[in-house]
């Protein structure tokens, strides 16, 4: 098998390089120009942009347990058409992926049904239930690349601690979702002016600030790398950038709907921008594109969250947190964030590959040489206007309907076979 | 001609708009003031009041307002506790739709309730309090009781008292009085009231006897007493020590004050019986102004007032 991305903008943030050339591939691996023989199949990616293949850090793939909501086959199928050759997923599925056995099912699902690589996460305690560490060790063994108490976030600061110090061991990063429950208290959107005129209760700036701040003092402590998901205050922000800055093992993620919504969004009770942590206010979205720019956030993900219709089709107090991000993500990165000039296209493509596949430590994320030909093909004014009808995976709950986007995923290539093509 | 489907929220409506349904509120109070409380205007229509909160006083306002108008109307009751595993709103929205309701009044325990089922239905729905959202008719009345005393809502200062936090009077009000040119002040301790209120063009007062300076009209709101087992103040007897109205505070107010309350009261605790019962407070009169704000709705959200000539 032999392939030639032709013409194309490669940017490669690992080596630096940022130059008009040809890919070759043979066999699933990046190698050295050769001759194209009538075999060879040839990519025109003249005016493209060829990266290193995405990776989704944070998704919810729903399966086992949720499979009305998504599957590992259709949430590796958004993942492809959302230009991803990667994806993490997260334990909260039923039974909760606390044990080696759901790890190695997640590991069999995706190597059956999987479009796209999967990264499997596993649950820091038992059940999430913040109660006694979960068997890490065996979990790291069977495949997981990172723990995390998703969505249910440990609130003994003594377990934390503990869970870090095991950890460390395993040369694995905690992923910390930062929210307390006793600040954050049954709210169901940003706390402010929009929360008090829509009369729904608020989850204040300082309930996420707040296990930001813990979580880094541990990881100082502990020497443990963590990653803390999705930030969305300025003062998260602020924290991380001071952590980085004293040296500590902290990185941080920020999703598309963080940079580019605010509160205002949950307007009229649309349940589709209904989403933890919330959509905040006007400076902390200005707070999370400096820290993009600055380099105080290291990754770009997407909390990819699906429900069904029903489940969202509800009082706004009843719908669940999440929504869809997969196939929006790269078109919003571009759209407001590199065609507004936050980030250099290098540096976009740094925070959706390469840093991702450090942080979670699997043999991705470059374009050298030897590696994996996993890569994203994007075409930087191709425009489309989002209609969730056309989305592949189960889930529409997308709070973007009807809002246009310009640089989007074209072709995606695993392993040197195209997955998608637009 | 009142232009929306719906009554959801003051907050979308222009001060003509409010005015409108206030001018449209004075023919039907002459209704119900007289001994055949009775006019055809809504003969062969629907009002289905759908409740998932208790409520004596709402609920029988509706009920007769709709008699008085001779439309036909029915009482739907579900109890909270079993909206979260029952039937969907949704699903409850499309069986009153086909039951051949004109009017869904709605009362809800969640903010927004009404929002989402005014989009599921053909129906005209009126929000009879939803969460700590809004209760628009209650602002009408409150309106209507004032304007009928003062003439005038311009230059009023209005206060506020209470759990501003969890009260969907407060916000109604807030835009009621705001639109028609008064100023508001709201007061109540800091736990009880939500950020950013500044922004609604209300004024945050923490001390009663500052808020009071001056006062035309004094809303007072009731305290649950829930709020005190949820920690968000120290307890009763504070409470009504520090925001409870008395003879000593009225008398900050000016001299023709008028002393409101969406009720039900609790006597001793954010009001003293000698106001709730005094020559300021005009309580009774509100409820007897809700029926006809709520006569004038019905009229106007079943296409009354759409041609020249008032049918009433």
């Amino acid at each position: 098998m032999k392939l030639i991305i032709k013409g194309g903008r490669l940017l490669d943030p690992a080596s630096g390089r940022d130059e008009t050339t040809d890919v070759y591939v043979q066999d699933g691996i990046i190698c050295a120009r050769f001759e194209p023989d009538k075999s060879t199949e040839i990519v025109d990616a003249a005016g493209k942009i060829v990266a290193p293949g995405f990776i989704d850090m944070h998704v919810h793939l729903r399966e086992p347990g949720y499979e009305a909501k998504e599957t590992i086959a259709t949430g590796t199928a958004a993942a492809a058409r959302g230009g991803y050759t990667g994806v993490a997923c997260m334990p909260n599925t039923n039974p909760v992926a606390d044990n080696r056995f759901i790890i190695e099912f997640i590991c069999k699902r995706a190597a059956e049904e999987g479009r796209v690589n999967v990264y499997p996460i596993g649950a820091i305690t038992r059940g999430s239930r913040g109660e006694e560490l979960a068997e890490m060790g065996d979990m790291r063994d069977a495949g997981a690349v990172a723990f995390s108490d998703d969505g249910r976030p440990v609130s003994d600061a003594g377990l934390m601690r503990r869970a870090m110090q095991y950890c460390k061991m395993l040369d694995a990063p905690v992923i910390s979702h930062c929210e307390d429950q006793t600040l954050a208290a049954g709210g169901v959107m940003h706390e402010g002016y929009n929360s008090t005129i829509l009369g729904l209760k608020g989850i204040p700036a300082s309930a996420e600030e707040v296990m930001v701040a813990r979580d880094i003092i541990l990881a100082a402590e502990t020497g443990c790398p963590l990653h803390i998901a999705h930030i969305s205050t300025a003062g998260s922000v602020a924290l991380v950038r001071e952590a980085k800055k004293q040296g500590y093992p902290v990185t941080a993620e920020a999703t598309p709907q963080h940079f580019t919504l605010t509160d205002r969004a949950v307007t009229r009770y649309n349940t589709a921008a209904k989403v933890n942590p919330p959509l905040r206010g006007e400076k902390d979205v200005e707070a999370l594109r400096e820290g993009l720019a600055d380099g105080t956030i290291d990754v770009i993900a997407t909390d990819h969250a699906p429900h069904t219709f029903d489940e969202k089709n509800v009082e706004f107090d009843l719908a669940p947190f999440g929504l869809v991000g997969l196939e929006t993500a790269v078109g919003l990165v571009w759209t407001e964030l590199v065609h507004t000039g936050i980030l250099t296209p290098l540096q976009a493509v740094a925070k959706l590959s390469q840093h991702p596949a450090r942080i979670l430590g699997v043999d991705r994320g470059t374009l050298t040489e030897g590696s994996a030909a996993d890569i994203t093909i994007i075409d930087p004014v191709f425009t489309q206007t989002v209609d969730p009808e056309q989305f592949v995976g189960k889930g529409k709950n997308t709070p973007f309907a009807g809002r246009t986007l310009q640089g989007l995923p074209v072709i995606t290539i695993r392993s040197g076979l195209c997955i998608y093509a637009a | 001609m009142y232009k929306y489907k719906d009554l959801l929220e003051l907050k979308e409506l222009t001060a003509d708009e409010v005015n409108f349904l206030l001018d449209t509120a004075v023919p039907m109070k002459e209704v119900i003031s007289r001994p055949i409380k009775k006019v055809p205007t809504l003969r062969g229509r629907t009002v289905v009041n759908l409740f998932y909160e208790n409520s004596t006083r709402t609920r029988s306002s509706f009920e007769l307002a709709a008699k008085y108008l001779s439309a036909d109307c029915i009482n739907i009751s579900t109890s909270a506790s079993s909206v979260a595993k029952g039937e969907s709103l949704y699903d409850t929205a499309r069986t009153i739709q086909s039951l051949g309701a004109d009017v869904i009044v709605l009362r809800h325990p969640m903010s927004g309730a009404p929002n989402l089922l005014a989009k599921m239905v053909k129906a005209a729905v009126i929000n009879a309090g939803d969460g700590a959202h809004e209760h628009p008719t209650q602002a009408l009345l409150d309106l209507f009781t004032v304007r009928e005393h003062r003439g005038e809502i311009a230059g009023l200062n209005v206060v506020i008292v209470g759990d501003i936090l969890h009260s969907r009077v407060a916000r109604s009000n807030i835009w009621g009085f705001t639109k028609l040119g008064a100023k508001v002040r709201v007061c109540g301790p800091p736990t009880l009231m939500p950020p950013g209120l500044a922004q609604t063009g209300a004024q945050v007062f923490y001390r009663l006897e500052e808020a009071l300076v001056g006062a035309d009209v004094i809303i007072m709101l009731r305290i649950q007493k829930e709020r005190q087992q949820q920690g968000l103040f120290p307890g009763l007897r504070e409470y009504s020590r520090l925001y409870g109205l008395n003879r000593e505070r009225l008398a900050l107010a000016r001299p023709d004050v008028l002393v409101m309350h969406p009720g039900p009261l609790n006597r001793g605790l954010e009001i003293t019986h000698d106001i709730a019962d005094g020559p300021a407070a005009v309580i009774e009169e509100q409820v007897t102004n809700g029926v006809a704000v709520r006569m004038a709705l019905l009229y106007l959200l079943t296409g009354g007032g759409a041609h020249s000539e008032a049918d009433y």
